[in-house]
């Protein structure tokens, strides 16, 4: 009885002094974002791409800015979307090749949440500044003026739950070679339902409907992503570093 | 519960009993497929509106139907593998991956050629065709996933992952005639009601589900005990198998 209350005691001042959940949510957090705002270059990427694959609309289709206003919303939306897929492959790559994802794996706090806070960094870096250039882009491709706050907030909304799908993709194709191609198969499929209502929703503020249930529906997946997806991805890490 | 679930699991015995499974499976599948054909094709009456183009209904239906079981199926092995490492569970699930995608093609593709006499044309961008045109993409992509790993576990864990995850859009299938106003009609068939048709015409149909379950059980048991051939070749009852023949088991 005495040795067990002695040991329980023990683990007790150990487990006292390991950071908790948050301090290690954080501590991964602050370390990603300030990796990637090390390589400034990297940085601007996704968001030149983004502004290269818009520009690529006009020059294919005609330069007619009702033509180009009547299909700005799809089209902004597909070129933010493919930003976001191509920036994904780097997610966890350099983790992989210097060890440090086994480390985060090893770690007390549970994958999920670290793998979360992997997924914020890469949000902060690349679908927050997508969203915030994006009236720019709008503007070009004559998008009524009343929309572009629409647009801002559903590419907030909506990036946010393309990074946290975008990240079981990332994971699971981080230990192979050529995973680049399969990442996009993989995970084009489940981004779907994300296009379909963040675009939707631009369309009809364009014509001024009521917005409310379509921004909802948008929240709620991005609610379920939440819920879900740290935690896949985080198996699927474990299962790329077995094999 | 759980000997039955660990004989279940093994594959010897698995192998064993499915043997005697087999033929009686590929028999009443063949038999509940050509009566069914024979009778939907021949002799159940004409649509009053689409006259005889509505017997691709006869092929359709029942690929919608195995399409979305076979994922649902897949999804059940995904969960016992990745939970329990039963592997049985896996192989059944790479077996059936591919049948799955070739029901969600046909679905389509009968689908489209449907499509020119009643809707006057090959496709359209409703709510039922794309969640179908997706489950294929799935499909794909969970069959290239588990052949891009090198390790065969890495592929078979990769792969149930994936279909648990793709089992989101099984739902919004199903769903998608009710949520979305959609050019695609409603349920077929449902538990609960009687179908609108005449028994005439939905009889030969039941039959051609029943056929396809029957198909489906049949072509993956016998993929799957391919796969566990292949995967234990120089275990001793694999080999007292190809030495004895049939009656060394």
């Amino acid at each position: 009885m005495v040795m067990g209350a002695f040991t329980l005691s023990d683990e007790r001042t150990a487990a006292g002094r390991l950071p908790g959940l948050w301090q290690g949510f954080a501590a991964t957090l602050a370390r990603d974002c300030r990796l990637r705002f090390r390589r400034r270059s990297e940085l601007a990427n996704p968001l030149i791409f983004f502004a290269l694959v818009v520009t690529l609309f006009p020059l294919g289709l005609a330069p007619d800015s009702t033509l180009l206003a009547s299909i700005a919303p799809g089209l902004l939306w597909v070129s933010a979307l493919l930003a976001v897929l191509l920036s994904l492959d780097g997610l966890f790559r350099d983790d992989f090749d210097d060890g440090t994802l086994e480390q985060l794996l090893l770690a007390p706090q549970p994958a999920g949440v670290l793998v979360l806070a992997k997924i914020v960094a890469h949000w902060l870096t690349t679908g927050l500044p997508l969203a915030l250039i994006s009236p720019l882009l709008a503007i070009m491709l004559s998008l009524p003026g009343h929309s572009m706050g629409v647009l801002m907030i559903t590419l907030l909304l909506g990036s946010a739950t393309l990074s946290l799908i975008g990240a079981i993709g990332a994971a699971l194709t981080v230990g192979l070679r050529r995973g680049g191609v399969l990442l996009s198969l993989l995970i084009l499929p489940l981004y779907t339902p994300v296009l379909i209502f963040g675009a939707g929703t631009v369309r009809l503020a364009i014509e001024g409907a009521v917005l409310t249930p379509w921004l909802a529906l948008m929240g709620a997946m991005l609610a379920l992503s939440l819920l879900a997806a740290p935690w896949a991805a985080g198996a699927a890490l474990k299962l790329s570093l077995d094999g | 519960m759980w000997p039955i679930i660990h004989k279940l699991g093994s594959p010897k015995w698995f192998y064993t009993m499915s043997g005697r499974w087999l033929p009686f499976l590929w028999g009443s599948g063949a038999l509940l497929i050509i009566a069914g054909s024979v009778w939907g094709l021949a002799f159940a009456p004409p649509d009053y509106q689409q006259g005889d183009s509505f017997r691709i209904i006869y092929v359709h239906v029942p690929a919608a139907i195995l399409a979305q079981s076979c994922f649902a199926m897949m999804a059940v092995c995904s969960v016992i593998f990745l939970v329990w490492r039963i592997k049985l569970a896996d192989m059944a699930a790479g077996a059936a991956a591919p049948f799955g995608a070739a029901m969600t093609f046909s679905a389509l593709f009968s689908g489209a050629l449907w499509g020119v006499p009643t809707w006057g044309t090959w496709w359209v961008w409703d709510a039922r065709l794309t969640s179908m045109l997706l489950m294929l993409f799935i499909y794909l992509g969970i069959m290239a996933l588990r052949g891009a790993f090198a390790s065969r576990d890495g592929g078979a864990r990769a792969a149930a992952i994936l279909t648990l995850v793709g089992v989101i859009n099984l739902p919004i299938i199903k769903y998608s005639v009710v949520w979305w106003n959609t050019l695609h009609q409603g349920a077929t068939f449902s538990i609960t009601e009687k179908p609108a048709m005449p028994a005439s015409m939905w009889l030969p149909l039941l039959l051609m589900v029943l056929g396809f379950y029957l198909l489906f059980a049949a072509v993956t048991i016998a993929r799957t005990r391919n796969e566990i051939i292949r995967r234990q070749p120089s275990a001793r009852w694999v080999r007292a198998l190809a030495q004895g023949g049939r009656n060394g088991l």
